[in-house]
């Protein structure tokens, strides 16, 4: 970050008007998911101004650490506007410092990119005019599981989540859509630990003790590793088939290396395999740049910024109004193909990769997987509506 | 559950009590000793994973396991010499303050050293697969941790009993100054202890690796429940501290085994609360001396003279005309800087002048945010008046938690009050329908005519200096006085008609609605608030404002959060690891001014 603000401060120095992104993130507290993240943003804005900048303009970016609280994010957020006078906001991790700082730019009056919180209710039930969110949301990601979910034809399904927003949403979401889809289904046991401190044997002690045919989960991170051992060690997984939210993601699918559960239906992001040309030409210039491989962090930092620089192209202006009105319905190419911000709940359709879990040469990677475009895996448009109303 | 899963999930809780006893025992033995509350035993238990796990690609798991519980113990003995050593002789809770910024400096130094990714450690050779028992698969390595929590509890009583070192270390816990007098080299033997018990804390680190990946967020987590399990089983007692851990882990077990599991959350606050309220000395614990030693009574606190008042009005004045000169950010920053001072000021006369230590101060910050946010999204009340009524609630919040906790005293009561916090905090957590849940209640901002210019930033100048104001005034009234009889002698204060327990318990609920006023400005001026407005951080927040001023000044604790808060935003722009840059700042003040910066002010009378 350092080197990004003295960067600022050098480009600040032969200042025509610039545009300016006011980035805050919790970086020193998610750093498996940021770092790579930051190196996203980095490579685009390289990309962007090698290109000439967006309207003449070089694009510039102020990266702040957001404390990993609503409190100091919402402060911080008041800095970038007050004193960096930036021109949209961007970023955020966990949800809830994502609605603070989504609920400051409705009061502010500012385009705020929300790049990375999953919860549903940041574009529904507490969407506003100036937020839009580029990842798939936690409903898209458990819809795009229950086609999966749906061919097992399992009748007894066991459900652990972490206990916060976004494994209660997954869960209710879950639940609701595979009884939609196959009213015969029975939930026979409900785990929810405390998140970063699941006590793995006991948790997974509980959920055998249940006998269910299938386990939907949304643990990651630390819970998920600590989830896998101890499930493999004590045979949870032995003829039972798990879905599990996010597990694909190399930010936690390489942790586990030999520990990884073949067979489990993830969402994620199989970066070595995906051979589209928009993607070759990412994960290339990533390596190039940064002699490592993209992770699904990278992705989105690399496409939030894109998604800035396109929307001030199509605005033709740095004005906020303009850009809000540019920003719906906008459409861009990323790293994993078109995507569109819907105006409707200014959600991006930008979607994510379900495959099976597999062992190779003592890591984790994703077989038999496929692209789930965003936009498929949405609520109807009633739906979305009532929920922004209220 | 049927008997055989009942079984299973004993031996679940056993297993898990194990590691959880080796961190909280080495905890009670350097507190037993030096009197020291380690803040940073948590930070050094992860670095016995994050030691083992690296150690273990290289020598080998098993080598690895001894080599990196001595590594942290060598680390322990480094961080004694170089830093408590230095002030042993402080005030209490400044020891506090400094492990602090240890945890600081550690976690950033393990984020530099081994990187943002969690390192998965590897599965014990020989231990890898499972057993069968009760028709169920339990881990070969659990068996393992079952035997060997109560083999150090042996060997640590062997030590302590049998050994010549040992029979020293219970001397100088009995009564250090004794022990001092009788030529006990009192400096090697408090090196000691903290080295082996950061050597058991390393030791705990290290021997769960193959059960849960090395993380960077684990330190503060561990600590919270050994500091939890060591007040449970008594300040100092070994073999308490193994009942509690194997108490807490069970609870714990079986709440996720009958289905409970979002009672685990703060299942171990339930139960030292219910422990702390029925056995106020912890399981095994011994009551502790209720008269202080005449070295920690505090000199006189001063009344503010004509030009103390005549420069704090000079302040406030100076305040009220910064946004004239610099709009913008200075009025977020100095608003953020004026509720925090609030906060600290009335957490300092709680427990300065009330001489109630406190670690879980945010729950009436919370309190008050919360109580704000829900008269004001429910249409219950207009802002101004729930501006109002909010620190009420947090007033009642102390009343209750108070009733409780003035029947203890010393660390025991501030585990108390934190144990209220955890609960509070996790019914904000849990509690959708009426808190949000974890993502708090969004879009509290304040009225029109307050929204405009920097009306508001004027009003929480003027209700924060009025608070602070209040507060100090009340500091040098009868109540006052009576208060700060109550702490330097509660036995004399008793035999002159004071009643002790009625005078601290109303400092309680005077603190509590302080708090409560901060807490309420606080969510207004964010818009929004979450859990963590009552989590542990704020309160380690604000005993770090306190401390860092100085417990026994008056307005040493609203520079300490000036100061503070100031710091975190700088070096939050300006280092890469600015947790690291916060720590080292705050351990440079704790040295070169124990006192606090509220002692710079010429000497003390």
């Amino acid at each position: 970050m350092k080197r990004l603000v003295l960067l600022a401060l050098l480009v600040s120095g032969n200042a025509l008007a610039q545009v300016k992104i006011g980035e805050l993130n919790s970086y020193k507290m998610f750093p498996a998911f940021l770092e790579p993240y930051r190196k996203g943003m980095e490579l685009a804005l390289e990309e962007i101004n090698a290109s000439g900048g967006v309207l003449g303009r070089k694009l510039e970016l102020v990266a702040r650490d957001d404390g990993g609280n609503p409190g100091d994010a919402v402060r911080v957020a008041e800095e970038l506007l007050a004193r960096d006078k930036v021109t949209v906001l961007m970023g955020t991790f966990a949800s809830h410092v994502g609605l603070a700082v989504s609920n400051l730019a409705a009061q502010r009056k500012v385009l705020f990119i929300a790049s990375e919180p999953l919860t549903d209710k940041i574009v529904w039930d507490s969407g506003n005019r100036y937020t839009f969110r580029l990842r798939p949301s936690t409903y898209m990601q458990t819809a795009m599981l229950i086609p999966e979910a749906v061919k097992l034809k399992k009748k007894r399904w066991a459900i652990v989540y972490p206990n916060y927003e976004y494994g209660q949403s997954a869960t209710a979401s879950f639940k609701k859509l595979l009884k939609a889809a196959q009213p015969d289904v029975e939930f026979v046991a409900e785990q929810a630990p405390p998140l970063g401190k699941i006590d793995a044997g006991a948790v997974v002690q509980a959920l055998a003790d249940a006998k269910p045919d299938a386990i939907f989960s949304s643990l990651f991170a630390a819970d998920l590793q600590k989830f896998v051992r101890e499930g493999n060690t004590r045979g949870l997984f032995r003829d039972r088939t798990v879905l599990n939210l996010l597990a694909g993601e190399p930010e936690y699918l390489d942790t586990l290396k030999e520990e990884t559960p073949e067979g489990w239906w993830v969402t994620g992001y199989p970066w070595a395999e995906i051979q589209t040309p928009e993607h070759r030409k990412f994960r290339e210039a990533y390596r190039k740049r940064w002699n490592d491989y993209p992770r699904q962090g990278s992705v989105v930092g690399y496409s939030a910024v894109y998604a800035v620089a396109n929307a001030v192209r199509r605005a033709g202006s740095a004005d906020t109004e303009k850009l809000v009105e540019a920003m719906k319905g906008l459409e861009m190419s990323t790293p994993f193909g078109p995507i569109a911000w819907r105006p409707l709940d200014h959600q991006s359709t930008m979607g994510a990769f379900v495959g099976q879990l597999a062992r190779k040469d003592g890591r984790g990677v994703m077989v038999n997987w496929r692209f789930a475009d965003g936009a498929n895996y949405l609520p109807p448009i009633e739906e979305v509506n009532q929920l922004r109303k209220q | 559950m049927g008997w055989g899963s009942v079984f299973i999930q004993f031996l679940n809780g056993l297993a898990g009590a194990s590691s959880l006893f080796l961190v909280a025992a080495g905890l009670s033995l350097i507190f037993g000793v030096s009197r020291i509350v380690n803040f940073a035993h948590g930070s050094l238990y992860m670095l016995g994973m994050y030691a083992a796990v690296w150690l273990s690609s290289r020598v080998g798991f098993w080598a690895a396991l001894p080599l990196a519980a001595l590594g942290v113990g060598a680390l322990g003995s480094v961080l004694e010499i170089a830093v408590l050593r230095r002030i042993y002789r402080a005030a209490e809770l400044l020891q506090l303050l400094a492990t602090f910024a240890v945890v600081l400096l550690l976690r950033d130094g393990a984020l530099w050293l081994w990187g943002p990714e969690d390192l998965l450690g590897p599965r014990a050779p020989g231990l890898a697969g499972a057993v069968q028992i009760a028709g169920r698969a339990f881990p070969q390595y659990d068996l393992l941790l079952i035997a060997i929590g109560p083999a150090v509890l042996l060997a640590l009583h062997l030590l302590l009993t049998r050994t010549r070192w040992g029979v020293l270390v219970r001397a100088a816990s009995e009564d250090r100054e004794m022990a001092g007098a009788l030529g006990v080299n009192q400096k090697w033997l408090f090196t000691g202890v903290f080295a082996l018990g950061a050597f058991l804390a390393g030791l705990g680190g290290a021997l769960d690796i193959p059960r849960e990946p090395a993380t960077l967020n684990v330190d503060l987590q561990v600590v919270s429940d050994a500091f939890v399990v060591v007040v449970v089983g008594g300040l100092g007692s070994i073999p308490g501290a193994f009942l509690a851990a194997l108490l807490i882990a069970e609870v714990k077990a079986f709440c996720i085994g009958l289905g409970w599991s979002g009672a685990t959350l703060v299942a171990e606050f339930v139960v030292m609360a219910a422990v702390l309220v029925l056995r106020p000395w912890g399981l095994l614990g011994r009551p502790q001396p209720a008269e202080p030693q005449p070295a920690q009574i505090p000199g006189r606190l001063a009344r503010p003279g004509r030009r103390l008042l005549a420069a704090g009005s000079l302040i406030v004045l100076a305040l009220g005309l910064v946004p004239l000169a610099f709009p913008g950010y200075a009025t977020v920053l100095l608003a953020d800087v004026l509720v925090f001072a609030l906060f600290a000021a009335s957490l300092h006369f709680l427990m300065g002048p009330g001489g109630v230590p406190s670690f879980g101060h945010a729950a009436y910050f919370g309190v008050g945010a919360y109580a704000a946010g829900m008269l004001v999204l429910n249409r219950i009340a207009p802002m101004e008046l729930a501006l109002g009524l909010a620190p009420l609630a947090a007033g009642a919040a102390a009343l209750v938690f108070g009733w409780f906790c003035v029947r203890l005293s010393g660390v025991y009561a501030a585990m108390l009050t934190l144990a209220f916090a955890q609960i509070a905090w996790s019914a904000a957590y849990q509690w959708d329908a009426l808190t949000g849940g974890s993502n708090g209640l969004v879009g509290l901002w304040p009225a029109a005519w307050l929204s405009a210019g920097s009306a508001y930033y004027l009003l929480t100048l003027l209700l924060c200096s009025a608070g602070i104001g209040l507060l100090w005034w009340l500091v040098h009234t009868p109540f006052g006085y009576a208060l700060r009889a109550s702490r330097d002698s509660p036995r004399r204060a008793e035999a002159s008609g004071i009643d002790v327990r009625g005078m601290q318990w109303a400092a309680f609920v005077a603190a509590g609605l302080g708090a409560g006023i901060a807490g309420a400005l606080f969510a207004f001026s964010k818009g929004s608030i979450s859990p963590e407005t009552l989590g542990i951080q704020r309160s380690i927040d604000g005993l770090v404002m306190v401390l860092l001023g100085g417990l026994h000044t008056l307005t040493g604790p609203v520079w300490g959060a000036a100061l503070f808060t100031w710091l975190q935003d700088a070096a939050a722009r300006s280092f890469e690891y600015w947790r690291a840059a916060t720590g080292a700042i705050v351990l440079a003040l704790v040295l070169l001014l124990p006192g606090g910066i509220g002692s710079l002010r010429g000497p003390r009378p």
